[in-house]
């Protein structure tokens, strides 16, 4: 298969500061997203059923818990004799730490060297989309291109960070392609996923760092659009880009649609994560759940409305809880009301307190915290 | 050459469990869904591996294309290690032909040198059709303490019931004097659970004896173990407490599902110290909706649920409708409960559709004769029809026709 052709590089610390508190102890590849997952989950399985069995994972501070995460890399089916995952912290070539996605990539330049694959894909973290890369690769081989990047026509998301708004001919040639601007309106907006060769990653890279460039938006992407081949591929499925503590929220909640879930979780391109043996959702007397995604481990005696809940999560009796993400092993106390409250794991919600938020800006509560 | 292993587990998986009628049609009964995500030989297979035993022959051959792609390379389990692991042990041909397993002695007897090849001083017999949390390591600790040849789990029944069970008769140092399969009148109330523990030496030795009979049966309870008793060998009973329940009735089965939603909850699978390990299913956290209800039920991954549950457990990837209804029954993987139908007292197993407006099964205050009531069994991939009825104790193998109105 051709995928077995093709090497992916995911940045796990990408875009960590649109989620600063959530990623204060983790990367943003380790956020907790959609009840059991963690943000990675999407582009790795992404790869692995497109048949990409060599992943390179980024990482460059607070990457415990994504490792720990990752383990071998066999929940994605990455724990292999040949190829499979590679985790690449910095200072992988005895240089500093990098700064910057070319930094970053030069950083790994002997993984690369050493991958035999003719293509590489770039992704991050912060696209919540089920995408077939064969198709983007199939698109990029058709167009004889050197850059293939994903886009989505849509209303652009407000805070991304490496934002890119591009401009194609009928054949969809990158024209132009404008930086650093929120455009109003639908557009065709870049998902920072990135499909080349190999060798003109390596060429490129080696250039900028030769030249003391270090934007990949501006010196690889925008120089390309004069001096090389970039082709668009638009995505048509769902995505949806975390580059907010509010639009995390909505991601979250999107779920509760059908279609967002049907198109998501699509069963012949599954989401793989971390298995942890929990025993299913319990539900007690007296519990009213409606309109939430609730995952294995979890008792449930209280009444649940628009919640996501993580796996072991416990909602002690008469507690109230609306609009809320409540990621794993937190508890929750009896008689406690909570209303758009995003709590991280292990946090304990003591018997009869009450904690609210808002819509436009939904509460955060840190790890382990006692409330 | 195999590192030497103490003790490795043999389990018991090659029966047909004929009594779970439409749920063992295509598949073993120990790969019968249980619980809401698991299968019954999660339950032998983890407790081996939380009590130390890291080697598990499983003995098959009735319908084994499930168990087998179950069992796989044992890793759900962490029994993907270097020596021991899990091995799939189907009936084979050698030199002197080919047999099947003509009983649970003869199945160990065949398998004779995948045990020499680990050179055990004990052989744990385990049977796929019981749940249950036991520390084995603990009861081979009590087989060593009385220096027995074979030891027995015993469990504790009501005196009223103990006439349905092989009851063990024993001293007051536990050992037993007497086996008394069924009897009329129990002098005691030790049920045999089929768990046991020998040492490997007195084992191959009967199994041999037992094989060179041409009048045996072939069966541990019937044959092996009452050779032993007779020929004076040690045989202690060990008294297990604790959550057991053999699931070999589809009443059983029901029964131990629904006491999982008891609020004591007596088997407390959610025990970080004794989990219960299976093959985790690929599959988003279960969704309801806005107008589910749902109370006293187990809910799994990848079901979406609409409708109304009351003690009900859902196992992967189940749909409830609007305005289904759901109570007291078990709905297995990937099945599909359309509009309207309503499923009570029953079991629904794999992959069946139940259409809209049918409705399964009767509650027991709802039928005249009791002996006409049960749990109705809906087998895999069976397509009720929209508005057709299925009686109590009903067993469904077919498609049932839609009734229109």
């Amino acid at each position: 298969m051709r995928g077995n052709n093709v090497v992916g590089i995911i940045f796990s610390n990408m875009h960590d500061d649109a989620l600063r508190e959530v990623t204060s102890i983790r990367t943003f590849g380790s956020v907790p997203f959609g009840g059991r997952y963690r943000t990675i989950d999407f582009p790795l399985s992404n790869m692995v059923n497109s048949g990409v069995n060599k992943v390179g994972v980024i990482t460059k501070s607070n990457y415990q818990s994504l490792m720990d995460h990752l383990g071998s890399g066999k929940a994605w089916d990455l724990s292999r004799k040949r190829e499979g995952l590679f985790i690449l912290p910095p200072f992988g070539n005895g240089n500093s730490m990098y700064n910057n996605r070319i930094e970053a990539l030069d950083g790994i330049s002997n993984f690369l060297q050493n991958c035999q694959e003719e293509y590489v894909i770039l992704a991050d973290c912060d696209m919540i989309c089920n995408l077939d890369f064969k198709k983007v690769l199939d698109a990029h081989l058709d167009n004889n291109a050197d850059i293939t990047v994903v886009y989505h026509h849509s209303e652009m998301p407000k805070a991304l960070t490496e934002a890119v708004v591009l401009e194609l001919n009928g054949q969809g040639k990158v024209t132009d392609l404008v930086a650093g601007i929120n455009k109003d309106g639908k557009c065709d907006w870049g998902m920072g996923i990135y499909v080349m060769k190999k060798d003109f990653l390596q060429k490129v890279i080696s250039e900028a760092i030769g030249r003391n460039r270090n934007n990949f938006v501006r010196d690889i992407l925008q120089r390309g659009v004069l001096e090389n081949k970039i082709y668009g591929y638009k995505f048509d499925g769902y995505v949806s880009a975390i580059d907010s503590v509010q639009s995390y929220f909505r991601a979250n909640m999107d779920l509760m649609s059908m279609d967002v879930l049907k198109d998501l979780f699509n069963a012949m391109r599954p989401i793989y994560t971390k298995v942890r043996d929990e025993m299913p959702a319990k539900y007690g007397l007296g519990s009213v759940v409606k309109n939430s995604i609730i995952a294995d481990g979890c008792v449930i005696e209280g009444e649940v409305e628009n919640c996501v809940l993580f796996r072991g999560v416990r909602v002690g009796k008469g507690a109230k809880i609306s609009n809320c993400i409540i990621m794993q092993d937190t508890v929750i106390g009896d008689n406690t009301a909570l209303d758009y409250i995003i709590s991280d794991k292990d946090v304990v919600f003591s018997d009869g307190k009450s904690l609210i938020g808002a819509d436009s800006y939904p509460m955060y509560v840190t790890k382990g915290s006692v409330v | 050459m195999y590192p030497k292993q103490e003790c490795i587990a043999m389990l018991l998986a090659g029966g047909q469990g004929s009594r779970l009628y439409a749920l063992t049609k295509k598949i073993a009964k120990p790969a019968v869904p249980f619980g809401g995500k698991y299968r019954i030989i999660d339950y032998p297979l983890s407790n081996c591996v939380n009590s130390g035993i890291d080697t598990v022959g499983v003995l098959t051959q009735y319908q084994p294309l499930v168990l087998n792609d179950y069992l796989g390379n044992g890793q759900p389990w962490d029994l993907d290690t270097m020596y021991g692991g899990v091995h799939a042990l189907p009936p084979y041909q050698g030199t002197h032909g080919a047999d099947w397993y003509k009983g649970t002695a003869n199945a160990i007897y065949q398998n004779i040198p995948f045990i020499e090849r680990y050179n055990p001083d004990y052989v744990v017999i385990l049977s796929g059709d019981h749940i249950y949390k036991m520390d084995y390591s603990e009861m081979l600790a009590y087989h060593k303490a009385h220096k027995a040849a074979c030891t027995i789990a015993a469990y504790q029944v009501p005196m009223e019931e103990a006439s349905r069970f092989g009851i063990l008769n024993c001293n007051e140092d536990a050992t037993i004097y007497e086996f008394d399969e069924k009897p009329k009148v129990p002098k005691s109330n030790n049920a045999s659970m089929g768990i046991y523990v020998f040492s490997w030496d007195k084992l191959r030795k009967y199994l041999e004896m037992d094989e060179a009979n041409p009048d045996s049966s072939n069966d541990f309870g019937k044959d092996v173990l009452p050779a032993m008793l007779n020929a004076g060998e040690k045989m202690v009973a060990w008294k297990f407490e604790g959550y057991w329940k053999d699931v070999g009735t589809i009443d059983s089965l029901w029964e131990a599902n629904m006491d999982l939603l008891d609020p004591r909850d007596p088997l407390n699978m959610s025990d970080p110290s004794w989990r219960i390990y299976t093959r985790n299913p690929v599959m988003p956290p279960h969704f309801l909706g806005r107008n589910a209800v749902c109370q006293n039920s187990l809910i799994t991954e990848g079901c979406v649920v609409n409708g109304e549950l009351e003690f009900a457990i859902l196992f992967e990837g189940v749909t409830v409708e609007t305005g289904a209804k759901i109570t007291d029954s078990i709905i297995m993987p990937g099945a599909k409960i359309m509009e309207g139908a309503v499923v009570q007292y029953a079991i629904v197993a794999e992959d069946a559709v139940i259409g809209p407006g049918a409705v399964v099964g009767e509650r027991p205050e709802d039928v005249e004769n009791k002996d006409d009531w049960g749990i109705a069994v809906i087998g895999g991939g069976i397509k009720v029809g929209a508005n057709a009825v299925v009686k109590a104790k009903a067993m469904v193998e077919e498609d049932v026709p839609e009734v229109t109105k």
